[in-house]
């Protein structure tokens, strides 16, 4: 087993599990975009950066879901830094596609306000579930990316439907973004704030008395 | 351009029918018929045992396959710093007035293909233009006729 230390806690793991995992173990909420249990980890949507203590001063952030587990590793999930990256990244992630609620809730639970990029919608984040779902899992390899840097697609080959395709449609339920749509008539500063506005801000049930607002949304059970 | 079955199947067995070479059948296919044919793309997912989207998402990364039909001569224009400050915008136009197609596209004879370039790293001889794999250094606007027609009258190739 290997020991390290989440948060000020020591933890012990097995080796090859990761930090997200590890975390996850002993209840601290990371929150995640492109990983999903069953799946291998990508390391894309960048949601799920943790600070890695690296002593003298020094630390770097990492992507907790591709981040294995280390003897020693000193790891910070909600640190000031951890929190004002993982802010900009979904604030990045929201510009691309303001229409997910998997999103804009992520967003209303971490308290952003506005979107300060410039709102470009193309109703895909990149995250890569859907590919690594239809091979993964279907063992199929229907749709993959395509092109590269701002050309970066999700597509089949050719635009046909592939002949690998069973019509499961789990590239669809796995989907960030198709799965549910928000549901806001307006967008303002790229962010529905619908549910933020009219659900009351509650403690979340997992850490009774922590009296800290968790949003509208409270913690995500996983 | 169609290109036959055996064709692809000499070239993927050249390879020893691995999926490693994937890069190197496509460049071999690419160099047999100027392009990449969806039969031919298909041909090789099929002798490779991948998902035809692996092969497809390769032959879309990288900026030197083509999906679509390319011309007889290839055409490539460097607007790199070095080039750029030397003149390489008006060559681009004067290319462009010249053959009648924007950059990315083949002459409706196609006879000739016009690409930009980021840089050929021939820096010194700018403003480049590079024809096929002919280096023609120190291009201005007035010598870009004559650089061209060489490969107009030449019949086929050269």
């Amino acid at each position: 087993m290997i020991e390290l230390t989440i948060d000020g806690t020591k933890v012990r793991a097995a080796p090859g599990t990761t930090v997200l995992e590890a975390a996850r173990e002993m209840g601290i909420v990371i929150p995640t975009l492109c990983y999903y249990p069953g799946l291998s980890s990508y390391g894309e949507c960048r949601v799920c950066l943790v600070e890695m203590v690296k002593g003298r001063g020094r630390s770097s952030l990492e992507a907790s879901c591709a981040l294995p587990v280390e003897q020693g590793q000193v790891i910070l999930t909600s640190s000031a830094k951890v929190k004002k990256a993982r802010r900009v990244v979904v604030e990045l992630l929201l510009a691309s596609c303001p229409s997910s609620k998997t999103l804009q809730c992520m967003a209303s639970n971490m308290g952003i306000n506005q979107v300060r990029f410039k709102i470009k919608p193309r109703e895909c984040i990149l995250c890569g579930r859907c590919v690594r779902y239809c091979k993964e899992q279907m063992r199929s390899g229907g749709i993959g990316f395509t092109g590269r840097g701002t050309a970066r697609r999700v597509t089949t080959a050719f635009g046909h439907t592939p002949e690998e395709c069973r019509n499961c449609g789990g590239c669809q339920w796995i989907c960030p973004v198709c799965e549910r749509a928000c549901t806001a008539d307006s967008l303002v500063n790229g962010l529905c704030g619908g549910c933020q506005n009219l659900a009351h801000v509650e403690t979340c049930e997992i850490c009774t008395g922590c009296s800290e607002s968790v949003g509208a949304h409270g913690h995500t059970v996983y | 351009m169609r290109i036959d079955a055996s064709k692809v199947d000499r070239i993927v067995d050249a390879y020893g029918c691995h999926r490693d070479s994937l890069i190197s059948i496509l460049q071999d296919v690419q160099a047999e018929c100027s392009y990449l044919p969806e039969d031919a793309l298909k041909r090789v997912a099929k002798r490779l045992k991948l998902p035809l989207i692996q092969v497809y998402g390769v032959a879309t990364f990288f900026k030197a396959f083509s999906l679509q039909p390319r011309g007889e001569h290839m055409v490539r224009v460097c607007l790199g710093t070095a080039c750029h400050v030397r003149g390489a915008p008006a060559v681009l136009d004067e290319v462009r007035r010249q053959l009648d197609v924007e950059p990315g596209e083949t002459t409706e004879d196609s006879r000739f293909t016009l690409e930009t370039v980021n840089c050929l790293g021939a820096c010194a001889l700018g403003p480049l233009v590079v024809v096929d794999s002919e280096y023609q250094g120190q291009i201005t606007p007035g010598k870009v006729k004559r650089v061209l027609k060489q490969y107009m009258n030449d019949g086929r190739g050269k």
